[in-house]
C-alpha cells in the first residue's frame, strides 16, 4: 500500500525495538556502516586514528588518547578526538580508522540515548558493552578491507559502584579488563607504561596523571601516536567517569598534568 | 453481492469525530504551561511507569491523551523521527515544527483513510533561548494543528480548564507557580470545591532552557510534593 506524502513511514510505527541500530536496519541499512556494499579495490590511504589508554582508579575510570591521525606516514591531522562520552555514565574511546570509527561512536552515542528514551531507563554497563560488541562485529567486512575499527570502552557500573573497562577485537569479541588496557598502534608502549606506573587505589588525579604518562611513553617509541603539542597548546583528550558521571578534564588541568610528567622525567635524568 | 448504503462524507466524517472525542474525554486531561526558564507538563497518572509525558529530542517534548497504545507508538515514531533527523544532518536541525507536521500528516491520514480514527490528542514543545521563542504544538486526532501560545491542555474537560487556566496564567511564572497553577486547574471541578491530588498522583516534567543540550527533567514525587508546598 502506497504511504501518504508527510506521514510517518510504517516502519517508524512499527512496535517493537528499543534499538536505534535495529531501527535503521529495517529502514534503511544503508544509513549504517555494514550496510552498504563495499566496490571492489584497494580502498586509498585514509587516516587512521592511534593509541587510547584506560585505567581503572578508586572513584571509576579514567580513559585518554593522543590528537594524532595518520595516513601512511603523513600526519593526516594533530588534533583529532577519539575519547568521547557514550553516555552520562560511560565513555568509548576508539582507534582505527578515522571516517568510521568516529561514524560508530556517533551511532553507539545514539543507541544509548535512543534506548534510554524509549524504555525511560539507562542500559546496564553490561548490556551497553554488548550493544557495542554488536555493532564492532556488523563491521567485519569492512574489517576485512583493512577498515578495522576497534573501540575500548570504560564506564562506570552504577550497581556494583565501581569502575569497569571493556576491549574489543574486530569480531565482536568482549573482554573485560581489570585495572588497564590500550588499543592502537602505540598500545604495546602503552600498556608497558601502564604496567609499571598503574597501582591500585589511585586517586583521580594520580589516574590522570598516569594515563598522561602512557601516553607520552607511547609517543616515544610510536610515530603514529603523538604527544602533548606544548607550542599549540594542544593536549591529549581525557575523560573521567565516575559515581557523579561523565567529565572531560579541561586543558589548564592537562597542561598541569603534562608539566608534572615532563617533570618526573627529567627528574629521572638529573 | 450486497450494496452497501450510502453514507454522507459530512456524517461519516462525523461519525469518526465523534468516536475519537469520545475515547479522548475518558482519559485525565495533560496541562503543558509555559514558565520564565521553560516549559512545564502536568497530569494525574496513577501509574510511575506508563508515561504521558516524554522526551522526544534534546528541546523537544511530547505528552499525549486518549489511549495508551496508540499514543505510545506515536512517541516512539516520534523519537525514531527525531533521532534518525539528528543522525542524518545534525542536532540542531531537529524541529518541534517538522515533528508536529509529520504527526499531523499520520494523524490526519488515519482519520480519513483507515477503519477507525486514532483515539489520541498530543502536544509536541520546544523550548526555545528565550520565553518568546518557545513553541508548543497541539495536534488533534483528525490531524488539525494548532500553534498555541503559553499553554494547552487536552483531554476531557479541555475547554473548560483552558479557561481557567487562561484567567490565572501570566509571562514570568516560576516553575513553583506554574506546577501550582497547573495542578490547580488540573484539580478543579465543575460547581463543586476543588479536589486535592497527591503529588504521588502527579506525573510533572520540564523542559528546562537553562540545561545544558538535554532539556528534558522528569520531576519525582517529593520534588513535587515540595513545589506544590510552595
Amino acid at each position: 500500500m502506497p504511504e501518504a506524502a508527510g506521514r510517518l513511514p510504517r516502519s517508524f510505527l512499527t512496535p517493537g525495538s528499543s534499538s536505534f541500530v535495529e531501527f535503521l536496519a529495517a529502514h534503511d541499512p544503508s544509513l549504517l556502516p555494514g550496510g552498504r556494499p563495499l566496490p571492489p579495490g584497494e580502498v586509498p590511504l585514509s587516516p587512521h586514528g592511534t593509541t587510547i589508554v584506560a585505567l581503572t582508579y578508586e572513584g571509576g575510570v579514567v580513559m585518554a588518547g593522543d590528537r594524532r591521525a595518520t595516513a601512511g606516514s603523513m600526519i593526516a591531522s594533530r588534533q583529532i578526538e577519539k575519547v568521547h562520552p557514550a553516555d552520562d555514565y560511560s565513555v568509548v574511546g576508539i582507534a582505527g580508522t578515522a571516517g568510521l570509527a568516529l561514524e560508530l561512536v556517533r551511532l553507539f552515542q545514539l543507541e544509548l540515548e535512543h534506548y534510554e528514551k524509549i524504555e525511560g531507563a539507562l542500559l546496564s554497563l553490561d548490556g551497553k558493552a554488548n550493544r557495542l560488541a554488536t555493532m564492532v562485529r556488523s563491521g567485519l567486512g569492512l574489517a576485512m578491507q583493512g577498515l578495522a575499527v576497534v573501540p575500548l570502552f570504560g564506564g562506570y557500573d552504577l550497581d556494583r559502584t565501581v569502575g569497569r573497562i571493556f576491549s574489543y577485537d574486530v569480531t565482536g569479541g568482549r573482554y573485560e579488563e581489570t585495572e588497564h588496557h590500550a588499543v592502537g598502534s602505540g598500545s604495546v608502549f602503552a600498556r608497558g607504561s601502564l604496567k609499571k606506573l598503574w597501582r591500585s587505589r589511585l586517586s583521580e588525579a594520580d589516574a590522570v596523571q598516569v594515563a598522561v604518562h602512557a601516553l607520552i611513553d607511547a609517543a616515544d617509541d610510536d610515530s603514529a601516536t603523538g604527544g602533548p603539542d606544548r607550542a599549540r597548546r594542544i593536549w591529549p583528550t581525557v575523560a573521567v567517569v565516575d559515581a557523579s558521571g561523565y567529565r572531560a578534564v579541561g586543558d589548564d588541568e592537562l597542561a598541569a598534568v603534562v608539566d608534572r610528567v615532563e617533570a618526573t622525567r627529567e627528574g629521572e635524568r638529573a | 453481492m450486497s450494496m452497501p448504503f450510502y453514507v454522507a462524507p459530512e456524517q461519516l466524517m462525523k461519525d469518526r469525530a465523534d468516536y475519537a472525542r469520545k475515547g479522548i474525554a475518558r482519559g485525565r486531561s495533560v496541562v503543558v504551561v509555559g514558565y520564565d526558564e521553560g516549559i512545564a507538563f502536568a497530569t494525574e497518572n496513577p501509574s510511575a511507569a506508563l508515561h504521558k509525558i516524554s522526551e522526544i529530542y534534546d528541546r523537544i517534548a511530547f505528552a499525549a491523551v486518549g489511549k495508551y497504545n496508540e499514543f505510545e507508538n506515536l512517541r516512539v515514531a516520534g523519537i525514531r523521527y527525531a533521532d534518525l533527523r539528528g543522525y542524518s544532518y545534525d542536532r540542531s536541525d531537529v524541529s518541534a515544527r517538522a515533528l508536529a507536521n509529520a504527526y499531523a500528516q499520520t494523524l490526519g491520514t488515519v482519520f480519513t483513510t483507515e477503519s477507525k480514527p486514532l483515539e489520541v490528542e498530543l502536544a509536541v514543545a520546544e523550548v526555545g533561548a528565550t520565553p518568546d521563542e518557545d513553541q508548543i504544538y497541539r495536534l488533534s486526532y483528525d490531524g488539525s494543528v494548532t500553534d498555541e501560545r503559553r499553554f494547552v491542555v487536552m483531554g476531557g474537560q479541555a475547554d473548560r480548564l483552558a479557561e481557567a487556566l487562561a484567567e490565572r496564567w501570566q509571562p514570568g511564572l516560576d516553575l513553583g507557580s506554574a506546577v501550582r497553577l497547573a495542578v490547580d486547574v488540573l484539580a478543579s471541578q465543575p460547581d463543586e470545591p476543588p479536589r486535592t491530588i497527591d503529588a504521588a498522583q502527579l506525573e510533572v516534567a520540564v523542559l528546562d532552557r537553562t540545561r545544558p543540550r538535554r532539556a528534558f527533567r522528569r520531576l519525582a514525587g517529593p520534588a513535587v510534593a515540595d513545589l506544590l508546598a510552595g
